[in-house]
């Protein structure tokens, strides 16, 4: 049944009607979690993404020119780390697929994670490296966001983190795995898709 | 986590007191608790705004009530109440309490992570309340915490009290997040057998779009808290512009207040319809319950909801007609708020089409329910006013706004969870309150927030401007402007010492009330009928139940009684005789 | 019962509140009429609603009450009625919203023959800027403020020169003439709020905010800051005279021009373009 014609229903009409609605044919809980914490984190990011314009000086908004912003340059660490976060991704994919399959997904379960860690270490270096060519937080708008942006993927990454190992740590525990780590690597595909929308941005401005 | 569950054993049954009180997971215990702790915070927000009353009723009289305090004392009350009392006590409170019991689950989907949601809000409070002792003191900006002024010396609490504001808020956000992703999944997920949507009573539906509203508003708030406290420790100009305080520039430079604005009421304007729709929802229940009619127009409330819940994305520049953003703004945004008007029209005119032909009990909740009505009527149409962007420039920011708003989010709301307690006591408790007491509270609360208020429009009209310490010397506003003061602060008084007949009452019955009925409105909806009052940890007993109907099977014609419960199955209808 | 009679009595109360009550607008002294003219007729569809809405509740909550015998009737929906009641709340709202726009259209539309003039506000005082016989205000930007440039005047722009600095609360106006009222602040959000005007802006630190409005009564009337800008916010008062053209010229003949500024405090030996901040592209204030 469609959304709309379920909340057509003229449910007066209908008493003692099909008592078995609803269940089994209902998706698993965690996995309507993930997808409503997508749209919070998707807000999220189109918020801070919406502050940004604004804050360079969207025509339009009546705000006159915004003062002081430089565009930020892309140095070649935010490209390797972008690969990183393809990488992580990547293996994620492949212990999906071998979870599903019932084979071994442990291996790769576990390299996505440390790729994780990488990419996160790989941003820290690029915060140090922007912090050492003179772009501080104080009067440099753009590097500002950046710092904000980034340090919100990150806390979003480190979140992805502690599933991955809720994940290793569950993985001889049956029939649950599949699902586990089908949802852990959906969130790390959200990750990399948040990140590229982000990257777009820099780049593109 | 299988989702229609007869099976109790993976709940967490805890033994020991602490398990089964504090560290609960038990929805119900965990209600409470927010509730609780929602309710005292109010506590301080309600001594706060009587404090505000005494100074504009007899200004100069209390010396401890300076500029700086009277600012401190509407930021804090403002905040709380809208904040830390309606958001946690209807949604946190409410939803905790019902979401389960009406639509038949055991629990919430995830126990633990509603736990936690608790617990997180506790410490934001805890925060919040630690504001009041830094240095500074809280901060005094106003609820709406206006950049550059908030961070500036001159407006009190900018560097410590501020700076708590906004982590308490953030907090606060984690907490709602993990709350309100726990009702949705809830709702969605652990229907019981027959349960669909439209069988779901109208509170759980306005405690369901409300919960998806504030998932998608508070990240806003969240960003704009965010990017505040960077902007006052950090020295980086997300809303800050080349300005000089004290003499001296600050050393930002290009930053957009305007900005900080749009972030704060891209939240604030959803954040009125988070307090607004559970009470909606509400209130449609204990009208349809106590006139034992079905509501009526059942699924266009349910729309009515959806739509507002949807539009009330595109309406939050209606607060900054005057703000110096584009101008041309305005046009868009008086024409959609004003179109949000008509389906809350509609809310209007069905809670008044159920109450015409029906068989009205004048019970204390449908008091409350009634008197709802009257100030939510009220509030809304002194709404369209500030809506129609023109109509808004001499008004915004006087005393109109004030009496605006707390009639149509301050009052309204707060009656309805006064007849929400009332309605739903019997249910929690296993007592019953006593009636006597309940309606005093009810005529002095109504009456008297009624001669609150409704002046208040009047002064604004005048042009009297709203954060003022004091009216000072103008050549426009005329000595009976402080008479009238002077009045609004008496009848504050009446409305103050009112509630406490109100906690006399829930705390001697919660002792000494005479047992309660199960059922004793005669309700139709599911959390009437478990098998134990006060329900226990797993709501059901063995089996979950199975629901037949909706949840306004009132007056049916033909029928035995005047309810039908929800999981009555129809007489006909004999186990395999179940139609597709 | 009770509880209906309350509401009737509410009703008729609310409304003896307001046909008797001394508190209303002020007397409007200014063009801005079609602002009253879109909040009366706001008000007059939002009164017949709140007095039909009321007392049919009231009559029904008395006609309905509970009494032995008396049973509900049972009708979930009347999609009719429905249909029809939106309809007609459409048209109320529409009717409403019509002349509140067409007043907002009129609101933002400066004249092209308005007159310049420019409120500045700070914690917690006004100052006024005239642009001088150029008719143009010379840039001026936070950046250039010191001791000696207290409106941040770009020292070399030549159309600021001429430009007369009032430092007092007091402004005054042309009566009968459009003036588009410029709006800089140099710290926080302000409001400039004359409540018999009408009309009212923010002022916002980093960008130029306007509204315009003609003074339509001579007197002198108060300006209020209407928002919140920190402990001093209410004290934040100014006055506004509004005089004949003529009383108005020989008053703003008798103010400190940029020009002397600049030439008193080079007597003293301070070079304000000197001391100003390297050139930018600014122009914000330029009109
Ligand atoms: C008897 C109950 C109440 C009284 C006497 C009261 C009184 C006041 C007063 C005097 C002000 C400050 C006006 C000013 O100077 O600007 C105020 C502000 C406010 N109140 Fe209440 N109030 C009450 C209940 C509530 C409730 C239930 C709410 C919940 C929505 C609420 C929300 C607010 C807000 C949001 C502000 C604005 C704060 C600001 O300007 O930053 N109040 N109230
Ligand atoms: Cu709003
Ligand atoms: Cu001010």
């Amino acid at each position: 049944m469609s959304l709309v014609s379920r909340l057509a229903e003229k449910s007066w009409e209908t008493p003692g009607a099909s008592p078995a609605v609803g269940g089994s044919d209902r998706p698993p809980a965690a996995k309507v979690v993930l997808v409503l914490y997508f749209g919070v984190a998707a807000v999220l990011f189109g918020l801070v993404t919406s502050a940004y314009l604004m804050r360079m000086g969207m025509p339009g908004m009546g705000h006159g020119e915004m003062g002081g912003w430089r565009p930020l340059a892309e140095p070649p660490l935010l490209w390797a780390n972008t690969i990183t976060l393809f990488l992580a991704s990547f293996a994620w994919e492949a212990a999906r697929i071998s979870a599903r399959r019932g084979r071994q997904a442990g291996i790769w379960a576990f390299s996505a994670g440390l790729l994780g860690i990488i990419f996160l270490i790989g941003q820290l270096m690029l915060w140090r490296e922007l912090v050492a060519a003179g772009h501080g937080l104080r009067d440099d708008p753009a590097a500002a966001f950046f710092y904000l942006i980034t340090a919100l993927h990150g806390v979003h990454v480190l979140g992805g983190l502690y599933f991955w190992a809720r994940a290793l740590l569950g993985l001889g525990a049956g029939p649950g795995v599949a699902l586990r780590i089908q949802l852990t690597a959906t969130y790390w595909h959200f990750l990399l898709f948040v990140w590229l929308v982000m990257l777009g941005l820099f780049v593109a401005t | 986590m299988a989702t229609i569950a007869d099976d109790l054993t993976p709940l967490h049954h805890p033994k020991t007191w602490i398990g089964k009180y504090v560290w609960s997971q038990d929805h119900k215990v965990i209600a409470i608790q927010y509730a609780v702790t929602a309710v005292s915070v109010g506590i301080l927000a309600l001594v706060l705004s009587f404090l505000m009353r005494l100074q504009l009723g007899f200004p100069g009289e209390f010396q401890f009530i300076q500029p700086d305090n009277y600012l401190q004392f509407v930021t804090m009350h403002g905040m709380i109440m809208v904040v830390y009392l309606l958001t946690a006590l209807l949604l946190g409170g409410f939803g905790n309490y019902l979401i389960p019991l009406m639509v038949g689950a055991r629990d919430m989907v995830f126990p633990f992570v509603n736990m936690l949601s608790y617990w997180v809000y506790l410490l934001s409070v805890i925060v919040l309340v630690a504001s009041l002792f830094v240095p500074g003191g809280p901060t005094g900006g106003g609820w709406t915490l206006y950049p550059p002024q908030t961070i500036l010396e001159g407006t009190p609490g900018a560097s410590w009290g501020i700076i708590m504001m906004m982590a308490s808020l953030a907090i606060f956000i984690v907490a709602f997040t993990m709350g309100g992703l726990n009702y949705v999944t809830t709702v969605l997920q652990a229907r019981t057998r027959g349960m669909t949507l439209m069988r779901m009573p109208c509170s759980v539906w306005g405690i369901f779009v409300a919960s998806i509203m504030g998932l998608l508003a508070f990240p806003a708030l969240f960003v704009a808290a965010v990017m505040t406290i960077l902007d006052s420790v950090a020295g980086t100009s997300f809303f800050v512009p080349t300005i000089i305080s004290m003499g001296e520039q600050t050393g930002h430079e290009g930053g957009s207040p305007i900005l900080f604005q749009h972030l704060f009421w891209f939240f604030g304007h959803p954040e009125v319809y988070i307090v607004a729709l559970p009470a909606f929802g509400i209130v449609s229940d204990l009208i349809s319950v106590h006139a034992r009619k079905n509501i009526f127009g059942y699924r266009m409330m349910v729309w009515a909801i959806v739509i507002i819940g949807a539009l009330s994305f595109f309406v939050w520049a209606h607060h900054m007609y005057v703000s110096g953003m584009n101008p041309y703004f305005g046009f868009f945004f008086a024409t959609s708020t004003l179109i949000i008007a008509i389906p809350t029209a509609i809310k209007v005119y069905n809670w008044l089409l159920t109450l015409y032909r029906g068989d009205i009990h004048l019970s204390v909740p449908m008091l409350f329910a009634i008197a709802f009505l009257f100030t939510f009527i009220h509030g809304g149409l002194s709404g369209l006013f500030l809506g129609n962007v023109s109509v808004d420039v001499p008004l915004s920011d006087t005393f109109f706004v004030i009496g605006h708003f707390h009639m149509v989010m301050g009052v309204s709301p707060i009656l309805v969870i006064f007849g929400a307690i009332y309605h739903w006591y019997p249910k929690i408790t296993g007592r019953m309150w006593n009636n006597t007491l309940a309606r005093a509270h009810f005529w002095i609360t109504f009456l008297g927030a009624y001669a609150i208020f409704l002046p208040m429009h009047y002064i604004g009209m005048l042009g009297v401007p709203r954060r003022y310490y004091a009216l000072g010397e103008t050549m426009f506003i005329p000595d009976s402007v402080h008479y009238a003061n002077m009045g609004i602060t008496i009848a504050a008084g009446f409305v103050f010492a009112a509630q406490f007949l109100f906690f006399t009452n829930m705390i001697w019955s919660l002792f000494r009330g005479p047992k309660a009925d199960p059922n004793p409105w005669g309700a139709a909806s599911l959390e009437w009928h478990t098998p134990d009052t006060p329900p226990a940890h797993g709501n059901w007993g063995d089996k979950l139940p199975t629901v037949y109907r909706w949840a306004y099977d009132y007056s049916v014609p033909g029928a035995p009684r005047d309810f039908v419960p929800q999981n009555e199955p129809p007489p006909a209808a004999g186990p395999g005789d179940v139609k597709p | 019962m009770y509880v209906a009679i309350g509401i009737a009595l509410l009703v008729v109360g609310s409304i003896l509140f307001h046909l008797f009550s001394p508190w209303w607008m002020t007397p409007i002294a200014s063009n801005w009429g079609s602002i009253d003219t879109a909040l009366e007729v706001t008000l007059y569809i939002c009164a017949i609603a709140f007095i039909v809405l009321n007392l049919f509740m009231a009559w029904a909550i008395w006609r309905y009450r509970h009494r032995p015998g008396n049973v509900a009737h049972y009708e979930p929906e009347n999609a009719k009625l429905e249909k029809r009641l939106t309809l007609w709340t459409g048209v109320g709202i529409a009717a409403m919203l019509a002349p509140g726009l067409i007043a907002w259209h009129e609101y933002v539309t400066v004249p092209d023959d308005a007159a310049i003039v420019e409120a500045t506000g700070q914690q917690w005082q006004w100052a006024f800027r005239y642009p001088g016989p150029d008719g143009v205000l010379g840039a001026a930007e936070v950046a250039h403020i010191n001791a000696d440039n207290p409106f941040g005047i770009d020292p070399r722009d030549p159309y600021g020169r001429d430009d007369i600095l009032i430092e007092t609360n007091e402004l005054h106006l042309p009566l009968g003439r459009p003036v588009k009222m410029v709006l800089r602040s140099k710290d926080v959000l302000h409001d400039f709020y004359v409540p018999q005007f009408r009309a009212k802006m923010d002022l916002v630190p980093g960008i130029v905010t306007y509204f315009w409005m003609t003074p339509t009564v001579a007197g002198s009337f108060d300006i209020l800051c209407a928002e919140l800008c920190g402990v001093g916010h209410h004290q934040m008062r100014g006055t506004v005279v509004v005089e004949q053209q003529a009383d108005f010229d020989r008053w703003l003949a008798e103010q400190m021009t940029f020009g002397q500024v600049l030439a008193e405090a080079e007597a003293r030996g301070v070079r304000l373009a000197d001391a100003a901040p390297a050139a930018r592209p600014s122009g914000r204030a330029a009109h």
